[in-house]
């Protein structure tokens, strides 16, 4: 009775060895197929191609000057000249987005990229080595992430002039912070798996358990996890910007504009504000949604290997 | 449990003595520094020298480290030199403000996202979940500062319901009432994008459980189950949350306090760092650090008692 029992028990669990094996096969095809199917996500996907177009293939098409301040054509409305009107200082507004969508978008990448890779690191080796180091590792974060952001970004923005590169490098400074502790955990999570214990049984270098077998399984999370670090930083950035912390002239962002617009929030000047509004919330809208359906492949492909 | 608390308390100290690090070697990493900040830039190179002595801070860094920390123990927090105070009375009159605001706001936060979030797990997928859902991503995607020019524009410009600024806070109820109504709606509606949609995943999750079952099976109702069950188990994990979400409000709040002039550690930070009055930014930044970890030990301790699990564990 028993022995028939755990004969049964065996083939049961080849069978479902051998159905894994052909999910992991078709699983790069079907990861493809999940997301296309998410139309939200696609359409996402297309709306941020738009902005990234609008952005940067935009000023080819649309000649604006936008480092002249031109007193006498501030504040003017939407018109043949100025399809979206011109700012307080007479600039373009459609320009002016357009500059801004480059910074917006550069920032958000870099940011999105840089503190994915420097999280990835701290994590790994934090949650890989555990014991005294993970612990000093783990305070840094932990104090690091106690000081609120902006505090933080307004001390360093008295002091420096920011430039795009330094903006991504404050905002990486803070942003990589809770990725890094979302790998460790991730870390000490595929540790336990029985594939990694046998392969440390074998003999295998830890560099090549990190690069080899412990990477790849965080992968999934990781890609999420980036690319809505992208929308907080188009988030952070547009606040810098709001807050005159933004990027130097003739460099702007759309927080930027946005504060330009709100001086002149009581004459109704609503060119001046609520593009601006709509091209931010656009942005990030699509980047969360993008995020969102990533979550979906990343988690269907989790629930079935 | 008493161990526990034990190791959490000491976790939480550790952080703010690297709190405390960061924080000091930031500032004196600053070009120009302390000393050409409150002298100027066209101040002699011995006038520099002489206030360098006088402030200590030609000795090395771990040694005025040790002596700032201190000072710092002990209640000394330097001289705000522009605005002629000491720093510790500077931050016993704006901090206590600043955390009323965040306080209330959420607070308001959680009774509206909690509600909401069960209500939303409960009819998952349907046409109502689906609205509240794209309502709260579109809001999740808005910067606070855009938040808080939009409820000026509806609540103030359209209708004049509000005021726009709460710099007149301070003189009675009845004027704070109205004129802490903005920023507290600006930074409660930041708050409920976040923590509805956690409440909404968290309470699918639960329903998923095998106690739901159970539950059921013995004869509850569903709305039994979810009020009874559900709402105290997804509860614990919007606890943590709350702790880890400080930071950022205390974040939003420097926003807020700018937009609409309310008178909190926010607008003192964000003046002091125009007038570069280092003693003040220093000392704002460690305080709210320090309430944030204290905010966070809180939210453990409070996660400790809810979820017997969590004093096992870890």
């Amino acid at each position: 009775m028993k022995v028939s029992e755990q004969a049964e028990r065996r083939t049961a669990s080849k069978d479902k060895e051998g159905a894994n094996v052909n999910v992991r096969q078709s699983s790069s095809a079907s990861a493809l197929q999940v997301f296309m199917a998410n139309k939200l996500a696609v359409g996402a996907v297309l709306a941020l191609l738009v902005v990234a177009m609008f952005s940067f293939l935009g000023p080819l098409l649309h000649h604006t000057n936008q480092t002249a301040t031109n007193l006498t054509m501030e504040n003017l409305p939407p018109g043949p000249q100025h399809i979206l009107g011109t700012s307080p200082t007479g600039k373009d507004e459609l320009g002016r987005l357009m500059v801004g969508g480059q910074s917006t978008l550069e920032v958000g990448l870099a940011v999105g990229l840089l503190s994915t890779g420097f999280g990835l690191i701290w994590g790994t080796i934090a949650g890989y080595v555990g014991g005294a180091v993970d612990a000093l590792m783990m305070r840094v974060v932990d104090a690091a992430l106690s000081i609120p952001f902006l505090f933080f970004a307004v001390l360093l923005a008295a002091v420096i002039t920011p430039s795009v590169p330094l903006i991504i490098f404050v905002i990486s400074a803070v942003s990589w912070l809770s990725t890094a502790r979302l790998v460790r955990g991730e870390t000490l999570k595929v540790r336990t798996y029985d594939f990694v214990a046998a392969s440390k049984g074998f003999g295998t270098s830890n560099r090549s358990l990190i690069t080899r077998h412990i990477a790849p399984n965080v992968l999934g999370t990781l890609i999420v996890n980036g690319t809505l670090k992208v929308a907080d930083a188009i988030l952070i950035f547009a606040s810098l910007g709001y807050l005159g912390l933004g990027v130097a002239p003739p460099a702007t962002n759309w927080g930027a504009t946005l504060a330009a617009g709100v001086n002149n929030i009581f004459n109704g000047y609503w060119w001046q504000l609520w593009p601006a509004a709509i091209m931010i919330i656009v942005t990030v809208l699509s980047v969360n949604v993008l995020g969102d359906g990533l979550r979906d492949v990343v988690e269907r492909r989790l629930a079935r290997s | 449990m008493a161990g526990y608390l034990l190791r959490r308390m000491g976790q939480a100290l550790a952080t703010m003595l690297a709190v405390s690090v960061i924080v000091f070697v930031i500032l004196h990493l600053l070009p120009g520094g302390i000393v050409r900040a409150q002298l100027g830039s066209k101040a002699t190179p011995l006038a520099v020298h002489v206030l360098e002595q006088q402030e200590g801070l030609l000795k090395p860094l771990p040694v005025q480290y040790w002596i700032w920390l201190k000072d710092t123990l002990s209640g000394n927090l330097g001289f705000a030199y522009k605005l002629n105070q000491p720093v510790s009375s500077l931050i016993a009159e704006y901090v206590p403000r600043t955390f009323m605001l965040v306080g209330i706001s959420m607070l308001f936060a959680i009774s509206i996202a909690v509600p909401m979030g069960l209500w939303q797990g409960n009819r998952r997928n349907k046409a109502d979940d689906h609205v509240i859902s794209a309502t709260m991503l579109i809001l999740y995607s808005m910067p606070t500062f855009l938040l808080a020019v939009v409820l000026i524009v509806v609540l103030n410009l359209w209708l004049p319901v509000f005021p726009s600024t709460a710099s007149d806070y301070g003189t009675s109820f009845l004027v704070d009432v109205k004129d802490l109504a903005l920023p507290i709606l600006t930074l409660t509606l930041a708050n409920v994008t976040y923590f509805s949609r956690y409440m909404r995943s968290s309470v699918i999750d639960n329903l998923l459980e095998d106690y739901v079952k159970t539950a059921r099976a013995k004869g509850a109702s569903r709305g039994r189950v979810l009020a009874k069950h559900v709402l105290r188990n997804s509860l614990n994990s919007t606890v943590t949350l709350l702790g880890l979400t400080l930071p950022y409000t205390v974040s939003g709040s420097l926003i807020v306090e700018s937009i609409f002039d309310f008178p909190g550690a926010g607008l003192l930070f964000w003046n002091s760092a125009q007038t570069r009055d280092f003693e003040v930014l220093l000392g704002v930044v460690l305080v709210i650090s320090a309430a944030t970890v204290m905010g966070n030990l809180l939210a453990d301790i409070l996660y400790g008692i809810v979820d017997p699990r969590v004093r096992s564990r870890s």
